[in-house]
C-alpha cells in the first residue's frame, strides 16, 4: 500500500516521500518499512511502541492512535510530522 | 599535523571549530545535523578519529550518530539507547552525556540519558545496551524521583566518569538524585553525597536526592574528584567519603553556584568554574551581568576571578554544565559556550579571554581535543 512520509524521514528513504509497504496492522507495516529503510521505525515509534509525541499517522485520513490499527489492501497511510517547538 | 577540534553541540546542530596547535587561526565546519539538538559530541581520545554525537530531532526523537573520520561522514546507530519494553515502561527522551570508555577497551562508550538511564556500547557507538544494574535497580525510582518530578528537560544522568585507574569504577551524576559510584561496571551502586548540601531537602544529611551539576574525576592523579553542585562547589579525595565544600572560599558576593567545572589535566589542584547567580529566584546568569570564570590553583583553598576580555557589564547568558572545556595543550586552552551562541576562549589558562565565534544557536556542550 502507499505510504506518504514527511520530510524529516526523507533521509531514510533516499528522499522518496511516497513508498510502498505491506502489513495487516500499522505495527506490521512499520516493521516492513523498517526492513526496507533501516532505522525509520524508531524515529516514528519509541521503545514502548508508542507513536512519538510529534508524529501523527493517518489511515485513509483517519487518525490512527495505536499500532494495532488494522490495515487493508488499498489503504493509504500518511505519516505526518506534527507541529513541535521552534 | 594534528589540529585542534572544538566540538560545539547546540540546540540546532553541531559545529566544529578548527585550529592548528598555535590556536591563532580558526575555521568553522558545519552545521552537522542542521535543525537538530546536539546535546553532546565527543572526539574519541583513543583513536583521534571517531566522533560520537547525541542527536535529537524535534519530531523524530533521539538517536546517536558516529563518525569514523572526524565528521566527514556519519552513520546512525542501528540500536540507539532505549529502555526495555515493559508495562508503563519509560522512553528515552534524549541522550544527554557521552563518555568514551577506558583506554584498555577501545570500542567501549557510555551514554547517560533523560529520563536517567545508563547505557553502554561495545562497538564504538553502533549499538547500545542498557546497564541493568542501574536502569533496573530497585531504588532507582527513589533516587531520581517520580516521573515528571524533574528539572527542565527532565531528570538526567550526566557526568559519566570512568576512573582512569580502574575501568570497573564509574561515577555518575543524577539531576536530581546525587552522585553515585559503582566499582563493578554498573552492577551495584553506592550514593556518594556525604557533606553535600541540599537546601531543597528536609534532611540535611540525606543519602541521596542531591543535585550535582557537573562532576569531574582527575585524569592523571588518582582519586581526586571535584563537582559543581546546585548547592556549592566540592572536592573529594577518596581516602575520605565526605565532600569538602571548597566553594565556601569563593567571594561571598559571587557565591558558588554554577553549572560547569573544568579540571587542569596536569595539575590536580587547579580547577575552573563559571559562577551563576543562584540567589532569589535563581536567575542562572552571571552575578550582576558581569561574567567571569574563577580558578583555584590550591585545590579550592582560594579562588581568583578571571574576566579580562569578557563583557564588563550586561553579559546576560548562561553557561551550561557541558559547555566549558579545556584542550590538552601547554599553556592550557579553555573554552566556554553561552546560551546566546557565543564561543569564548582563553589560551593563557583564563588570564585573558577572546570570543571565537558569534551567532551560533544556544550552546549545549563544548569539547576540545587535538587530533
Amino acid at each position: 500500500m502507499k505510504v506518504v512520509l514527511p520530510s524529516p524521514l526523507a533521509s531514510y528513504t533516499a528522499n522518496r516521500r511516497e513508498v510502498q509497504a505491506d502489513g495487516a496492522t500499522l505495527a506490521l507495516l512499520l516493521a516492513d518499512l523498517d526492513s526496507r529503510y533501516p532505522g525509520l521505525r524508531f524515529r516514528v515509534v519509541d521503545e514502548q511502541d508508542a507513536i512519538r509525541p510529534h508524529i501523527r499517522i493517518f489511515v485513509n485520513r483517519s487518525l490512527a492512535p495505536t499500532l494495532d490499527t488494522p490495515l487493508a489492501t488499498g489503504d493509504e497511510v500518511l505519516v505526518v510530522a506534527a507541529l513541535s517547538g521552534g | 599535523m594534528q589540529r585542534l577540534h572544538v566540538l560545539v553541540g547546540t540546540r540546532k546542530g553541531l559545529f566544529v571549530l578548527l585550529a592548528d596547535r598555535k590556536r591563532a587561526k580558526w575555521s568553522i565546519e558545519g552545521p552537522h545535523f542542521l535543525g537538530q539538538a546536539v546535546n553532546h559530541a565527543v572526539l574519541d581520545p583513543r583513536d583521534g578519529r571517531t566522533i560520537v554525537a547525541a542527536v535529537k530531532a524535534g519530531h523524530l526523537g533521539h538517536t546517536v550518530y558516529r563518525s569514523p573520520d572526524r565528521g566527514a561522514t556519519w552513520e546512525e546507530s542501528s540500536s540507539p539507547p532505549a529502555f526495555e519494553k515493559a508495562d508503563h515502561g519509560e522512553s528515552v527522551s534524549h541522550v544527554f552525556w557521552l563518555t568514551p570508555g577506558p583506554a584498555s577497551e577501545k570500542d567501549r562508550w557510555y551514554a547517560g540519558t533523560s529520563p536517567a538511564g545508563l547505557f553502554a556500547s561495545d562497538d564504538a557507538g553502533r549499538t547500545w545496551q542498557g546497564i541493568d544494574g542501574f536502569n533496573k535497580h530497585p531504588d532507582r525510582r527513589k533516587w531520581i524521583g517520580p516521573p515528571g518530578d524533574a528539572p527542565p528537560d527532565g531528570n538526567t544522568l550526566h557526568s559519566l566518569n570512568v576512573d582512569p585507574f580502574d575501568a570497573n569504577h564509574l561515577y555518575i551524576g543524577l539531576s536530581a538524585g546525587g552522585v553515585f559510584e559503582t566499582r563493578d561496571r554498573g552492577a551495584t551502586w553506592t550514593p556518594l553525597n556525604r557533606g553535600v548540601a541540599a537546601e531543597f531537602l528536609p534532611d540535611p544529611d540525606a543519602t541521596y536526592g542531591h543535585d550535582p551539576h557537573c562532576l569531574r574525576v582527575h585524569p592523571k592523579v588518582r582519586d581526586v574528584v571535584y563537582h559543581q553542585n546546585h548547592c556549592g562547589i566540592y572536592r573529594l579525595e577518596r581516602r575520605a567519603n565526605r565532600w569538602t565544600r571548597i566553594g565556601d572560599n569563593m567571594p561571598r558576593e559571587v557565591g558558588d553556584i554554577g553549572f560547569p567545572l573544568v579540571l587542569h589535566p596536569r595539575d590536580a589542584k587547579t580547577a575552573w568554574v563559571f559562577p551563576m547567580d543562584g540567589g532569589t529566584v535563581w536567575p542562572r546568569m552571571p552575578v550582576g551581568g558581569k561574567p567571569a570564570a574563577y580558578v583555584t590553583r590550591d585545590a579550592g583553598e582560594s579562588w581568583q576571578r578571571q574576566d579580562r576580555g569578557l563583557p564588563p557589564a550586561h553579559g546576560w547568558f548562561t553557561v551550561k554544565r557541558q559547555a566549558m572545556a579545556c584542550d590538552s595543550l601547554d599553556p592550557l586552552g579553555l573554552y566556554f559556550g553561552t546560551t546566546g551562541g557565543e564561543v569564548w576562549s582563553s589560551f593563557d589558562e583564563g588570564e585573558t579571554w577572546q570570543c571565537l565565534c558569534l551567532h551560533l544557536p544556544e550552546i549545549y556542550s563544548i569539547e576540545a581535543a587535538a587530533a
